[in-house]
C-alpha cells in the first residue's frame, strides 16, 4: 500500500539526510520524495510517499515525529488532494512524425519545450496515471531521456495540512 | 555579554551546573582547552576517547545529569562512536563536544577532518555542526534540553577551531522552544482509565518494568503499583534496580538468561503491565509465542517503542512516574491470589543455578558476585562488562535501589564498564564502586587503569577470568557443536600484575576462601584495587532461552553444582 505524507521540516542544513537516512536505516521503502518552501519563513515542506502496511506507516509517522527538525506530518493518502509531478521527456522526433508526436502531446495538454532535427522535449504535468500513459504512447517513437520532479500535493478546499 | 567561542562552552557548562567533563585533548580542541585551563571546571583526562563517553555515561546514569565530553577532530571524534552508539541505545543524556577543523577547510579533506555530524546521525537523539558563533549559545542550550529531556540520549556539538576564536554575544536561555519537539509528560486520562479497568479485571496481571521506570524516578510509583495491586514483577537487564530485588514480589529478569518463574509468569500472565520496556528480542524469545494470553498496558514516554515489536492493547504515552501516579490514584486490586500461589510454586522449584564451589573447591562465578554482594550489603553501585560475568552479575547480585546496575544493554558493548564505573564513583564518592568485568572485556579499556590511579578513582574491579570470551564460548559449546573457534584468550596478562605497574593494587583468587578474602582486603584499602578471580574456565550461563525460542522452553542446564 501506498502512502502520500506531507511533512514540515525546519530549513536547517542536513534536515534532508536526516529523512532519507531514517528510511533506509529502518528499512522503509521511499518511493518519492520532493523538498520546497511554504509561506512559513525557515520551514520547507517534504511530500514523501512511502510503501508498506499499516504498522508500517505508524512507525513511519512516529519516527519521523522524533526528529528534531520534522515539526509536523500530515497523512494525505484519505484526504482530497490535488496532486501533481512535472515530467520532461526527450523523443526522437524525426519531420515525418513531428505531427503525430504533437497530437498526443496536445490530448494530454503537454507543451512541446524544445525541438531540434531529430528530437523534442515534451514537458506535461499531471498524476501518476496520466504521466505514465502518455510515457506508454510516446515509447514507440523512442524515448531518449526523462526526467521527473517528484510528487507534490495540497489538500482540496481552504484546510491546510498544518490544521491537519 | 561579547565572548569567544570557546569561553562560549565553558559559560554554558556553567549556565548548566556541570562541573565535571571527561575528555581528551588534540589540534582543533586547543583553544577550548585553553580557556578550560583557568575556569575551575574540574576534567578528567582519559586515556582513550571512549573512555571518556563511557565515564560519562555512567556519571549520567547515576545522576540523571547529561554526562559531558570534549574530543579533537578526526580520529578523537571516531573514537567516541562507540560510546555514543551505547548510551543511544539506552538512552543516557550526553552532550558531546567535538572540534572540528576550521570552517574553510571542512569539506577539503585536510587534515584530522571526519565528519561526524554525519557519521553520528543514526547514533545520536540529535546533532549540530556549528556555522557561525552566533549560532553557538543557542544550539549548546538546545543541546542540554534535548539531550535531558523527552527520552533522553546523547547530543553531539561539532564546533570548528576557528569558531572557539571568535567572538559572538553571549546570552543563555535555558528554557528551549524548539518547534519540533515536544515531549508529552501526562498520560491520556481515558488511557489511564482503561488501565485502571484491566488491572482490576486481572487474574494473573505482571508488572514489567526496564531501564525508563529507573530513569523516570517512578521506583517508588511502582513498588506502590506492585504492592496495593498485589501484582508480580519483573525486570528488564536495564530496570534492574527499579523494584527491590529481595521483595517476595519480584521474579528476576525474563528472557534468554532469565529466570524460569519470570518467563513463565510472562507467558501466562493475562495482563502485562508493560512500563518503559522496548520489547528487545532478548526478553521476547520467539515474537508469535510472547505472552499470547495477555493484553498489554504499554506506557513509554516514546510514542514510537508503542507497537514497534509487539502489539499493544492499552497504550499510555507519557512520562512513567506521572502516569504511574495517574494510575494508583484510582488503582482497584484485582484477585491475584491464585497468580501468586502459582508464583511462589514455580519460585520454589525453579531457583537460579547457585553455583556454590561444590566440585572440588573450584571458585564459581555465581559465588563471587553473591560475596561481592554479601560483603557490600547489597549496597554497592556495580557496573559491568558484556558477557557472562554481566548475567551471573544480573542474577545474583541483590538490587534493591534504582541506579544502581549499571550496563550496557541495548548495544552490548564490551569496555564499558570499567570506564564507566569511574563515571559512577566520580559522581557518587561516598558509595562503594564495584567493576565486574570479563578477562575479555577489562581488555577493551585497560588503559583506563592510569585515569583511575591518576585521579585516585577508588573503584574495586573483579575480573571473573575465564580465559574465554564466555559467552561466545558458551554458545559455540552449545550450538556449534563445541568448536572453540578463537573464543580462548591465550596470552591474557597477569592482571594482578598489570594493576600493580599502573600503580593500583592487585590481587588474585582461586578458590572460593581467597575470594572472600580477597574481597575483604580489597574493600579495606581506600584506591582502585583489581581482584582476579579465577574461575571455573567452563562453566554455562543458566537458565537459557535458546535464540528465538519461545520463552519458556528453557533450559536450566546440569553443571552448575
Ligand atoms: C565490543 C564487542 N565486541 C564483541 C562482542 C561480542 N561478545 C559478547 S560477550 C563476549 C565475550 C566477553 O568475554 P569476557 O569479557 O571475558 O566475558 P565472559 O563472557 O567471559 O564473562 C563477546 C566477544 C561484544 N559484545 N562487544
Ligand atoms: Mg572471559
Amino acid at each position: 500500500m501506498k502512502h502520500l505524507l506531507a511533512v514540515l521540516v525546519e530549513d536547517k542544513p542536513g534536515v534532508l539526510t536526516r529523512v532519507a537516512g531514517l528510511f533506509s536505516r529502518r528499512g522503509f521503502n521511499i518511493e518519492n520524495i520532493t523538498v520546497g518552501e511554504t509561506v512559513l519563513p525557515g520551514v520547507s515542506r517534504m511530500t514523501i510517499t512511502v510503501e508498506g502496511d499499516e504498522t508500517v506507516l505508524e512507525q513511519v509517522m512516529k519516527q519521523l515525529n522524533k526528529l528534531i527538525n520534522v515539526i509536523k506530518i500530515s497523512n494525505l493518502s484519505h484526504e482530497p488532494v490535488v496532486m501533481r509531478e512535472l515530467m520532461l521527456i526527450k523523443v526522437r522526433a524525426e519531420s515525418q512524425t513531428r505531427n503525430e508526436i504533437q497530437q498526443i502531446v496536445e490530448t494530454f495538454r503537454g507543451k512541446v519545450v524544445d525541438v531540434s532535427l531529430d528530437s523534442m522535449i515534451i514537458e506535461v504535468t499531471g498524476n501518476d496515471e496520466k504521466l505514465e500513459a502518455i510515457k506508454q504512447l510516446l515509447h514507440h517513437f523512442g524515448i531518449r531521456e526523462i526526467v521527473r520532479t517528484g510528487k507534490i500535493a495540497l489538500l482540496r478546499g481552504s484546510k491546510i495540512s498544518r490544521d491537519q | 555579554m561579547k565572548m569567544k567561542g570557546a569561553a562560549m562552552v565553558i559559560a554554558a557548562l556553567q549556565q548548566e551546573q556541570v562541573d565535571l567533563v571527561f575528555g581528551f585533548p588534540g589540534g582543533t580542541v586547543l583553544p577550548l582547552y585553553d580557556q578550560l585551563y583557568h575556569s575551575g571546571l574540574k576534567h578528567i583526562l582519559v586515556r582513550h576517547e571512549q573512555g571518556a563517553v563511557h565515564a560519562a555515561d555512567g556519571f549520567a546514569r547515576v545522576t540523571g545529569k547529561p554526562g559531558v565530553v570534549f574530543a579533537t577532530s578526526g580520529p578523537g571524534a571516531t573514537n567516541l562512536v562507540t560510546g555514543i552508539a551505547t548510551a543511544y541505545m539506552d538512552s543516557v543524556p550526553l552532550v558531546l563536544i567535538t572540534g572540528q577543523v576550521a570552517t574553510r577547510f571542512i569539506g577539503t579533506d585536510a587534515f584530522q577532518e571526519a565528519d561526524i555530524t554525519g557519521i553520528t546521525l543514526p547514533v545520536t537523539k540529535h546533532n549540530y555542526l556549528v556555522k557561525d558563533v552566533i549560532d553557538l549559545p543557542d544550539i549548546l542550550a538546545e543541546a542540554f534540553y534535548i539531550a535531558s529531556t523527552g527520552r533522553n540520549g546523547p547530543v553531539l556539538v561539532d564546533i570548528p577551531k576557528d569558531i572557539f576564536d571568535l567572538e559572538g554575544p553571549f546570552n543563555y536561555d535555558r528554557q528551549r522552544e524548539i518547534p519540533g519537539y515536544k515531549p508529552t509528560y501526562e498520560g491520556h486520562a481515558g488511557q489511564v482509565a482503561r488501565a485502571v479497568k484491566a488491572i482490576k479485571a486481572a487474574r494473573r496481571p505482571l508488572i514489567f518494568a526496564g531501564g525508563g521506570a529507573v530513569r523516570s524516578g517512578a521506583a517508588g510509583e511502582l513498588r506502590l503499583l506492585a504492592e496495593r495491586g498485589r501484582i508480580p514483577v519483573s525486570l528488564s537487564l536495564m530496570g534492574l534496580g527499579a523494584f527491590p530485588g529481595d521483595s517476595p514480589l519480584f521474579l528476576g529478569m525474563p528472557g534468554m538468561h532469565g529466570t524460569v518463574t519470570a518467563n513463565y509468569a510472562l507467558t501466562e500472565a493475562d495482563l502485562i503491565i508493560a512500563v518503559c520496556v522496548r520489547f528487545d528480542d532478548r526478553v521476547t524469545g520467539r515474537l508469535e509465542n510472547f505472552a499470547e494470553r495477555a493484553e498489554i498496558i504499554h506506557i513509554d514516554i516514546d510514542p514510537a517503542e508503542i507497537g514497534k515489536n509487539v502489539t499493544i492493547q492499552i497504550p499510555i504515552v507519557g512520562d512513567v512516574r506521572l502516569v504511574l501516579e495517574a494510575l494508583l490514584k484510582r488503582l482497584e486490586p484485582g484477585d491475584t491470589a491464585a497468580w501468586l500461589r502459582q508464583i511462589e510454586e514455580w519460585q520454589v522449584k525453579y531457583p537460579l543455578p547457585a553455583g556454590n564451589g561444590g566440585d572440588g573447591g573450584r571458585l564459581k562465578p555465581q559465588f563471587v558476585i553473591r560475596e561481592i554482594n554479601r560483603l557490600t550489603r547489597g549496597e554497592a553501585v556495580i557496573a559491568t562488562d558484556v558477557g557472562q560475568h554481566q548475567m551471573w552479575t544480573a542474577q545474583h547480585y541483590c538490587f534493591r535501589e534504582p541506579r544502581t546496575f549499571i550496563s550496557s544493554g541495548g548495544l552490548g558493548t564490551m569496555g564499558y564498564g570499567f570506564p564507566a564505573a569511574l563515571g559512577v564513583k566520580l559522581a557518587l564518592p561516598q558509595r562503594t564502586v564495584f567493576c565486574v568485568t570479563g578477562d575479555g572485556s577489562f581488555q577493551m579499556n585497560i588503559q583506563e587503569l592510569a585515569t583511575a590511579v591518576g585521579n585516585k578513582i577508588d573503584v574495586k574491579v573483579a575480573i571473573i577470568n575465564n580465559g574465554y570470551l564466555g559467552m561466545v564460548r558458551q554458545w559455540q559449546e552449545l550450538f556449534y557443536a563445541g568448536r572453540y573457534s578463537h573464543t580462548a584468550l591465550t596470552g591474557n596478562p597477569d592482571f594482578a600484575r598489570v594493576a600493580e605497574a599502573y600503580g593500583a593494587k592487585g590481587l588474585r583468587a582461586s578458590t572460593p576462601a581467597e575470594a572472600a578474602a580477597a574481597l575483604e582486603e580489597a574493600m579495606a584499602v581506600a584506591g582502585p584495587v583489581v581482584i582476579d578471580f579465577m574461575v571455573d574456565p567452563e562453566e554455562n550461563v543458566f537458565p537459557m532461552v535458546a535464540p528465538n525460542r519461545p520463552i519458556n522452553e528453557i533450559i536450566t542446564g546440569g553443571n552448575n553444582g
